[in-house]
């Protein structure tokens, strides 16, 4: 069966029912999406499914063929960075930084949806784990990337 | 000083004297040191000035911090110490944690163990300190913790920056045809007028000079780096998903794998069943883990999900539980041994006893209180990678502590340490789990199953949650003498905890000097920068149940709340403002008044609040930091929201205020998070929380607004990591009393009340 990440198609051999988390990262070997739960509880596996927000951990293989899934690594098609990445590099967001790739994913989803996000909309998008307690730096930087226009 | 002390001094230390412009640092340590581990590890055209820095002819530029990044900052922080001094930005270096070597070893840590509080001067003190210092010296041990990390590199991470810089210069000197004194340095270049060499350039004839004996380091008032915020070095690889943490380590033709260890600590296998295990497509090998008193089976597959799934099917029968079976009775044994164990005096002034038995029954302020056990919850789950090839053991793990990793991989695998070498990765956060070998232990036996083939061994979630080293349960009881209007005359608190210290021992292959008692059972109690005339206070060794361990601020987590939760109760029996009383008791203690005093200007404390809404205070000294903090909080019919923390943290001196002060902000939310709902219970022995569904902590919509103030007014530096968290919680519950008049005894106040 054939995954389409970040662009990309992708021959994999695996049960229909592994969840594409492990896909990804076992199979395809794009490490950025991490392990933290496999019930959906944390997100730090959240990709994008066409576009939509997903938790990897979530979603089997077979779900996810014919769509197009985008990881932190297919943010940009080149070393560039994207203005939600620039704006997490300027509010100094990461501390152990395990969960940030999901947490980018989310904040990236978000200002798709809702350019100009209110803390509400920031409160009720954001449900991404972090045990080192970086929200505060989180709502910043996603305030400075709309503020560039994400 | 004790003729142990000054042996100490002038054989194992840096022998330090301040000279004008700076600090003069004998090199004779580093001179001495056996081994650059660097030495050994050199490609073509590298050269090594000592452990913590390797320059190749390209100018490529490697600091290694011999510390783990797990959030907290070192490899900005410490990297900056060497950047100041060798003149190179923080732009043009790689950082790295460089290997498994005593060169690295942690001084300050250790020294965190001192039965004194790090505020006690004096001979004793001192001694104390020193007999501990030359304890970390000969064991050697590389250990990311105890909010060390700033502190121990200080003096040596600098003047090993300064030592590689003079060298350069040396052989600029000598290449150029000039004096010493005409020579500039700047961002990894030596000149003298228009011409210029890069320390690429001459780092190999520059490495092979003798180092200086002494050097000066540069006066803080002439830093470019140190005392300011620097953008951290680990933050770029962090948003792009390119950061290799342990679980991200892929090698060629690598296996993956997970265990599935005994669900009642230390119990056997009776008997099992892996046939359904074996049939799970994808699973190679179920093997028995039957090591340093832990039984269980590593499960060997060709990904992760399928050694997940062959886990779960292995059927097992386990043996029953050999400690109390349930938290309540391990609570109920608390109970008993506060009523009846003396326990160990561990600071008594006047007589605290006398002065309660004479009070009145209406002048004496009784309460007890407890806390559960807690996980950890690292976002990363335990994981390691082992590779065993012609004899020779290489690990990559996610360790705070790769020598005892080592170590225990070494006996596990009948491997000698000489021919084991371990590569440190990023920490998807630490908290004092991962100065655990458990996880390294359990790769290298799957790594001998394997032909030869590295495999990386991830742990569930739910595996992760259950398997942990817990922050004990905990309960004390505290007395006071109160009257209306007064300062209490009489305190007495007895703590009734296990020892960390021991948990850790029986378990591993460490035999340090263990302190008895342990400090780690009335840390936050008995040496908080308060004084009273008539004060005791004791702490109880209770039995070992459950394993236990080092979790963020250790016993500074319970004493915390115990000590700051009495002093809100006081205060209120009283009839005295919480921040004034404090005051006043800290009378002798200029830098915590201050701290104090800032916190409530930061918070408008004393300010009416509308009905529903409360403040609370609470005060922490914890890893050589002083730190006040207010929280308020709004009630309704929904429940309880944490509008605000304010924080004021005195750190002595900041080495990067933005680190420190996320530091702090990090300790309060992992304060908070276990304050409001977390807990590890037990049922006929097994842990009942698995998944974050049963283990949660905050998430950005319960976030409250957090503002910190960075302080430098103690005369000596102390940590970040571990001190934002002891008040957070008390601040909390003194803040719901205040907002509702309900007093909250116990962990978690999710018990009692609901949070919004």
């Amino acid at each position: 069966m054939k995954l389409s990440i970040n662009g990309t198609g992708h021959e994999i051999d695996a049960p229909e029912d592994m969840p594409l988390l492990w896909a990804i990262r076992d199979l395809v070997g794009l490490t950025g999406t991490k392990y933290g739960c496999g019930v959906q509880a944390c997100g730090a596996c959240s990709v994008l499914m066409d576009g939509e927000i997903t938790r990897a951990c979530g979603v089997t293989v077979a779900d996810a063929i014919g769509t197009d899934i985008t990881t932190i690594e297919g943010l940009t098609p080149d070393a560039t960075l994207t203005n939600v990445q620039k704006a997490w590099i300027e509010a100094q967001v990461p501390q152990c930084g395990y969960c940030q790739s999901g947490q980018i994913m989310a904040a990236t989803a978000l200002l798709a949806e809702i350019p100009q996000p209110t803390d509400a909309d920031i409160d009720a998008a954001m449900s991404n784990l972090c045990r080192c307690g970086t929200y505060p730096q989180i709502r910043a930087a996603i305030k400075r990337a709309a503020e560039m226009g994400a | 000083m004790s003729k142990l002390g000054k042996i100490a001094r002038r054989t194992f230390l840096i022998g330090a004297t301040t000279m004008a412009g700076g600090l003069a640092v004998g090199y004779y340590f580093y001179q001495r040191d056996p081994k650059n581990p660097i030495a050994d590890r050199l490609s073509e055209g590298e050269a090594t000035f000592n452990p913590f820095i390797k320059i190749a002819a390209d100018n490529t530029i490697t600091i290694y911090t011999g510390r783990a990044e797990m959030g907290q900052g070192v490899s900005t922080t410490l990297a900056a110490y060497v950047a100041e001094e060798l003149d190179v930005s923080l732009e043009q270096i790689t950082v790295a944690p460089g290997p498994n070597s005593s060169a690295y070893r942690n001084t300050a840590v250790i020294e965190e163990f001192t039965i004194k509080g790090a505020f006690a001067e004096g001979i004793i003190a001192s001694a104390e300190r020193s007999v501990m210092g030359i304890a970390a010296e000969t064991m050697g041990v590389q250990v990311t913790g105890g909010s060390a990390s700033a502190r121990d590199g200080y003096e040596k991470m600098r003047a090993a920056g300064s030592v590689a810089r003079e060298m350069l210069k040396l052989a600029a000197a000598r290449r150029m045809g000039v004096s010493l004194n005409s020579l500039r340095t700047e961002n990894g270049v030596v000149s003298a007028g228009d011409r210029s060499l890069t320390y690429g350039e001459l780092a190999a004839e520059a490495a092979a000079n003798t180092p200086p004996r002494a050097v000066t380091l540069r006066d803080p008032k002439d830093w470019r780096l140190l005392g300011k915020s620097q953008p951290r070095t680990d933050v770029p690889a962090k948003v792009t998903g390119q950061a290799v943490f342990g679980i991200d380590v892929a090698l060629p033709d690598m296996v993956h794998a997970t265990v599935r260890m005994s669900p009642r600590f230390g119990a056997s296998v009776i008997s099992y069943d892996d046939t359904a295990a074996r049939a799970v497509p994808g699973v190679e090998n179920v093997v028995r883990i039957d090591t340093g008193g832990v039984h269980g089976f590593g499960v060997i597959a060709s990904n992760t999900w399928a050694a997940f799934k062959g886990a779960e099917a292995i059927e097992v029968e386990w043996a029953a539980a050999t400690y109390p079976a349930t938290h309540e009775a391990i609570d109920q044994s608390l109970r008993n041994e506060l009523n009846e164990s003396s326990g160990f005096a561990f600071r008594s002034e006047g007589d605290a006893a006398a002065i309660l038995a004479e009070a009145g029954t209406a002048d004496v302020v009784e309460a007890e209180y407890a806390v559960p056990f807690l996980a950890h919850a690292c976002l990363e789950p335990m994981n390691a990678t082992a590779h065993i090839k012609d004899g020779k053991l290489t690990l990559w793990a996610p360790t705070q502590v790769p020598g005892l990793a080592v170590l225990a991989a070494s006996a596990a695998t009948g491997i000698n340490r000489d021919a084991i070498e371990l590569h440190t990765t990023f920490l998807g956060g630490g908290f004092g789990r991962r100065t655990e070998s458990d996880f390294v232990r359990y790769a290298a036996i799957l790594a001998l199953h394997t032909d030869g083939r590295p495999v990386k061994v991830t742990w569930s979630r739910e595996e992760d949650t259950r398997h942990d080293t817990y922050r004990p349960a905990a309960r004390a009881r505290m007395k006071a003498v109160v009257q209306q209007g007064q300062l209490p005359t009489a305190l007495h608190a007895k703590v009734a905890a296990p020892s960390v210290i021991q948990s850790l021992v029986g378990r591993s292959l460490m035999s340090p000097p263990v302190p008895t008692p342990d400090r780690s059972v009335v840390e936050g109690m008995f040496d908080q920068p308060i004084d009273l005339d008539h004060i005791s206070v004791s702490g109880v060794h209770a039995g070992q149940t459950l394993p236990i361990g080092f979790w963020r601020s250790v016993g500074h987590s319970h004493n915390g709340f115990f000590h700051e939760t009495f002093l809100d109760e006081i205060a209120h029996h009283a009839g005295l403002d919480p921040v004034e009383m404090r005051l006043r008791l800290m009378a002798n203690h200029p830098t915590a008044q201050k701290c104090m005093e800032k916190v409530a200007k930061m918070s408008g404390w004393g300010r009416p609040l509308p009905a529903g809404q409360g403040m609370g205070v609470a005060f922490t000294f914890s890893y050589g930091s002083w730190v006040a903090q207010v929280a308020k909080v709004s009630v309704d019919d929904d429940g309880v929201r944490i509008d605000n923390i304010w924080c004021a943290a005195d750190v002595g001196r900041a080495m990067d205020p933005a680190i420190v002060a996320a530091q702090m902000q990090s300790g309060i939310i992992f304060g908070l998070s276990s304050a409001m709902n977390q807990k590890i219970t037990l049922v006929d022995g097994e842990v009942q929380e698995g998944n974050f569904w049963e283990f949660d902590s905050m998430r950005m919509a319960q976030c409250p607004r957090i503002e910190v103030a960075v302080l430098e007014n103690a005369p000596k530096m102390g940590g970040a990591g571990e001190p934002g968290m002891p008040p957070s919680v008390p601040a909390l519950g003194n803040a719901i009393f205040a907002a509702t008049g309900q007093r909250l005894r116990s962990l978690p106040f999710g018990d009692e009340v609901t949070f919004v």
